[in-house]
């Protein structure tokens, strides 16, 4: 693999690193099967792009961008918590109403950001080399996001959301409002993955109405994977696992599509990354039902 | 001061399957009184605890604390006045977060959640304290997760959870019924002393007729949705099973053929 192909995977880890840890928030945390990101990341693009190319400041644009996911994000768990529609079918149909209300947003299919101002402007007048100066940025964005989610977890309000998700029974008779908790965590969640979004349409160059598609599965993959590497005993391991379990993804994408002896090609990713998170999530199971089970108890 | 007035809860009304769990019912639990309550399956029990919790909502009565009128709050807004033990280990507590962790959540009873630091130094001395007090060496395991321990530990932990924070009434949903015989007898003491010592406003809900006679100030049986037998004070001193099975017999007239109670 060239270095400019590890950088690259590296950078598109760090980005989806936003996208997996939106998704960890979901269904990790509050263990609610959120497919509103397949819409959300789009939202942020396209948000982002529309404002930038009327004007408006990247980085205006961008918070603005996170502000429409985290809108998204609430009315899926709306939808959820108080017109008891179930989660997972509150989450497709938002997904799929975002789909109209992104092509809404930008008028058109895809807006192009050539020639503008974006939150990378600054960054490339360091003069690093190219393939850096974007992963910069996405590093820093990364970092601020891990160890803000790091400290809300583990305030009293991040406890009290991962108590809605882990026994919800139990949180109410602790006093916790835990419809609450599920709008401000599924908010929190889509509004990361909408700065990914952003950052992706800035640094890509425009920003387009089916970049969402599977995005939920290259996240979900990411936390698995991440979960496999690193024991998930606290938050900042898990949060670190979905960082590492993303560039990790990113990594073996990069490795399969330049090993051409197997022919795998770029269209072959979403595939691939089905039967990924397909077979992770069922090998644990399987595990314990195989007879010969190795060095367990019989 | 607890009172029902007059509680009625229909599962299920104007359906082919359903139940009426209360059918007014009266009940007045003066500060400090520990409370038994005895019944067959299908007596109501369980929906009583959840009239208290909030987790039921009543159709028809009140229900009050002190002077509040609670009966339409649900659990939340009123878990800084109800404190609660399931019978289920695994419900009352969250076995993916650790023992500390648990015990923020529940340190947090009734009070404001902020963005300050959930387990934060001051309180691990607390818990440190109060775990030591249980003799089971729980102090020093503060990090570990919830679910590495045993069912006997998690009652005994959520009891210590239940009890940081005042409380107007404490309810005990046959918390020692999943537990293995020793085990039932060591929790069951330790929610005895944890009771008197802070003089706890506790209403029992047990399996057992030699439970709900051994403990407790009162004991209440209930039967369609209804008390039927209330006795305290000198009547209930060394009143065997026996008696308040004949005593059963004679209010309603018809014999108890729920075994489960007789043989607890």
């Amino acid at each position: 693999m060239s270095s400019i192909a590890f950088f690259g995977a590296i950078e598109s880890g760090l980005l989806f690193g936003l996208v997996t840890l939106g998704v960890f928030i979901s269904f990790r945390v509050l263990d609610f099967p959120d497919l509103t990101v397949d819409g959300s990341l789009p939202l942020g693009a396209a948000v982002a792009a529309t404002l930038i190319v009327h004007g408006v400041p990247p980085v205006v644009a961008t918070l603005a961008a996170m502000l429409a996911g985290a809108g998204a994000g609430f009315v899926t768990a709306w939808l959820n918590v108080r017109l008891k529609i179930l989660n997972l079918l509150a989450s497709i149909l938002t997904m799929i109403a975002l789909y109209s209300v992104n092509l809404r947003i930008m008028g058109r299919p895809n807006v192009a950001l050539l020639g503008v101002d974006t939150v990378f402007t600054p960054v490339e007048k360091l003069h690093l080399p190219y393939y850096l100066s974007d992963l910069v940025l996405y590093a820093a964005v990364c970092l601020a996001a891990t160890l803000l989610l790091v400290w809300f977890l583990n305030s009293q309000v991040g406890l009290a959301m991962r108590a809605t998700g882990a026994n919800a029974r139990m949180a109410r008779a602790q006093g916790i409002n835990t419809d609450r908790m599920t709008l401000l965590g599924m908010a929190v969640s889509n509004a990361l993955v909408a700065l990914a979004g952003a950052l992706f349409a800035q640094s890509q160059g425009g920003a387009d109405v089916s970049m969402g598609i599977g995005v939920i599965v290259t996240g979900l993959a990411a936390v698995i994977l991440g979960e496999a590497i690193l024991p998930t005993r606290t938050i900042w391991l898990a949060a670190l696992a979905c960082v590492g379990g993303s560039i990790l993804y990113r990594m073996a994408v990069a490795l399969a599509l330049n090993a051409s002896f197997i022919g795998l090609q770029a269209q072959d990713l979403k595939l691939i990354t089905a039967v990924l998170v397909a077979l992770a999530m069922t090998v644990p199971s399987m595990r314990g039902k195989l007879p010969f089970r190795r060095g367990g108890k019989a | 001061m607890i009172t029902l007035d007059q509680v009625r809860v229909t599962f299920n009304p104007g359906t082919a399957i359903e139940t009426r769990a209360l059918q007014g019912l009266d009940l007045h639990i003066p500060e400090g009184q520990f409370v038994t309550v005895i019944g067959s399956n299908g007596a109501g029990k369980s929906t009583l605890l959840g009239v208290l919790s909030g987790e039921t909502l009543p159709q028809q009565g009140l229900v009050a604390i002190d002077a509040e009128d609670v009966t339409r709050w649900p659990t939340p807004k009123r878990a800084g006045l109800v404190a609660r033990v399931f019978q289920d280990p695994m419900a009352g507590t969250c076995e993916a977060l650790s023992i500390e962790e648990n015990m923020a959540l529940a340190a947090a009873r009734g009070h404001r959640r902020g963005l300050g630091r959930a387990v934060a130094p001051a309180l691990r001395g607390l818990f440190r304290e109060r775990l030591a007090s249980l003799g089971l060496g729980l102090e020093n395991r503060l990090k570990d997760r919830m679910g590495l321990l045993s069912g006997g530990q998690r009652q005994a932990i959520t009891l210590v959870m239940a009890t940081l924070n005042p409380m107007k009434i404490l309810l005990l949903d046959e918390h020692t019924a999943a537990l293995d015989p020793k085990t039932a007898a060591f929790v069951m003491e330790l929610t005895n002393d944890i009771v008197r010592r802070s003089a706890l406003t506790t209403l029992m809900v047990t399996h057992s007729m030699r439970q709900a006679l051994d403990y407790g100030d009162r004991t209440v049986m209930l039967h369609g949705g209804k008390v039927v037998l209330d006795v305290a004070g000198d009547d209930r001193k060394g009143l065997s099973v026996e008696d308040l099975l004949h005593m059963f017999t004679k209010v309603r007239g018809e014999q108890l053929d729920d075994d489960a109670l007789i043989l607890g």
